[in-house]
C-alpha cells in the first residue's frame, strides 16, 4: 500500500481536491517537486478553459519564475492541489518548468563550492 | 489568530529566467526549537508557510492500512529562499521533526542538501527522534545549538557527546534571532558538506 494515496485520497474529503483539479489525480512529488520552477508560457494556447484556480496559479507564474512550494505559499492552497493544477496547465502546453537538480547519490563537488560561494558573497 | 494560510502582505519576487538549479536544505529540530526563526531572519522573500495533508503514522503505517478511520494530519511548512546567483537558487525547508511527519520527509528529503539540525540545550533529548530521522533519510546534517535568554553555555563536545553524533558532524552555536549567527552556521554545513566530497 503507499501511505501518499491514502492521504490524497482523504484530502477529498476536507478540500475536494478533484473538484479543483478537474477530476485529475494529484501528482506527486516525483512530478513536481516543492523545487520545481514553474513559469508561465509565453505562447500560452489560448483555447483551453480552465478553472479560476488554475487562472491563478497562470497569473501568479507571469514574469518569471517561482517554486511549487512559492505558489502554494501564495495561493495559500495546500501543495497537492497546486501539483493536481499544475499537471492540468503542464498538459496543456501553458506552463514551463524545470525540474531541480536531479537527485545523485553524491552531490557535484561543483554545486556545492557554488552554494558555498553564493552564501559567502551573501553574508560576508 | 491568523490562519497560517492567509496571503502574505507582499507578492511574489519572481526569478529570472536564467535561474537553472535549485537545492534545498532542511532545517529541522524539535517543536518550538526555532526553525521559523531562522528561516526567517535569513530568507530574501518574505517567509511563506504552506500546508500538504498527511496521514498519521504514528502508531506505525501498517496498523493504519485497512482502518476506515484513518485520520490525517495537516502539516505546516516553513520555507525561505536564497539566490545565490543568477542561476542557482537555495530553498530553507523548516522541516518539524515529529516521527509522524515521516511522509513529509520521505518527500523532502529527496534530492536534499542534508539537514541542519537546530537543538535547545536545555532540551536535547527531545533532539533524539529528530536525529533517528536525519539517519533514516540518510541525510548529512550539522548542529546548530541555538542560545536562548539565560541558557547555560554548553561547549560543543557536551552537545557532541550527548547527542552521541559522529566525529566531524559540525556544532555551532546559533543565535537564530541574529541573521550574521545563522548564516555562519548555514556556511559552516555546506563547507562541511563540501568536504566530505573530498
Amino acid at each position: 500500500m503507499s501511505t501518499e494515496d491514502s492521504a490524497f485520497e482523504l484530502t477529498g474529503r476536507l478540500v475536494r481536491p478533484y473538484v479543483i483539479t478537474g477530476g485529475r489525480e494529484i501528482p506527486s512529488e516525483r512530478e513536481f517537486s516543492v523545487t520545481t520552477l514553474i513559469t508561465a508560457a509565453d505562447d500560452a494556447p489560448d483555447r483551453w478553459v480552465i478553472s479560476p484556480e488554475s487562472r491563478s496559479v497562470l497569473e501568479l507564474c507571469m514574469g518569471g519564475y517561482l517554486s511549487v512550494v512559492e505558489i502554494a505559499g501564495y495561493l495559500g492552497l495546500p501543495l497537492g492541489i497546486v501539483r493536481g493544477l499544475l499537471a492540468e496547465l503542464a498538459e496543456k502546453g501553458m506552463i514551463l518548468t524545470r525540474a531541480p537538480v536531479p537527485s545523485a547519490e553524491r552531490v557535484p563537488r561543483q554545486l556545492l563550492e557554488d552554494v558555498l560561494h553564493g552564501l559567502r558573497a551573501r553574508f560576508a | 489568530m491568523a490562519s497560517v494560510l492567509d496571503s502574505p502582505d507582499r507578492g511574489p519576487v519572481h526569478l529570472g529566467r536564467s535561474v537553472r538549479t535549485t537545492v534545498k536544505i532542511l532545517v529541522v529540530g524539535h517543536f518550538g526549537v526555532g526553525k521559523t526563526t531562522f528561516v526567517g531572519n535569513i530568507s530574501e522573500i518574505e517567509p511563506l508557510r504552506t500546508e500538504e495533508l498527511i496521514t498519521e503514522a504514528s502508531t506505525g503505517v501498517d496498523d493504519l492500512a485497512g482502518t476506515p478511520d484513518k485520520t490525517t494530519t495537516t502539516v505546516a511548512l516553513d520555507f525561505g529562499r536564497l539566490t545565490l546567483s543568477e542561476e542557482l537558487v537555495l530553498y530553507l525547508f523548516g522541516t518539524p521533526g515529529q516521527q509522524r511527519f515521516q511522509q513529509l520527509w520521505e518527500d523532502l528529503s529527496i534530492g536534499a542538501l542534508g539537514a541542519l539540525l537546530l537543538v535547545d540545550p536545555e532540551r536535547l533529548g527531545e533532539s533524539f527522534p529528530v536525529l533517528d530521522l536525519v539517519e533514516q533519510y540518510g541525510l548529512p546534517c550539522a548542529v546548530g545549538v541555538n542560545r536562548f535568554d539565560g541558557s547555560p553555555s554548553y561547549a560543543a563536545d557536551e552537545v557532541r557527546e550527548a547527542l552521541n553524533l559522529p566525529d566531524g558532524v559540525p556544532v555551532v552555536p546559533c543565535d537564530v534571532r541574529d541573521q550574521a549567527s545563522s548564516a555562519n552556521t548555514l556556511i559552516t554545513f555546506v563547507e562541511y558538506l563540501l568536504s566530505r566530497t573530498d
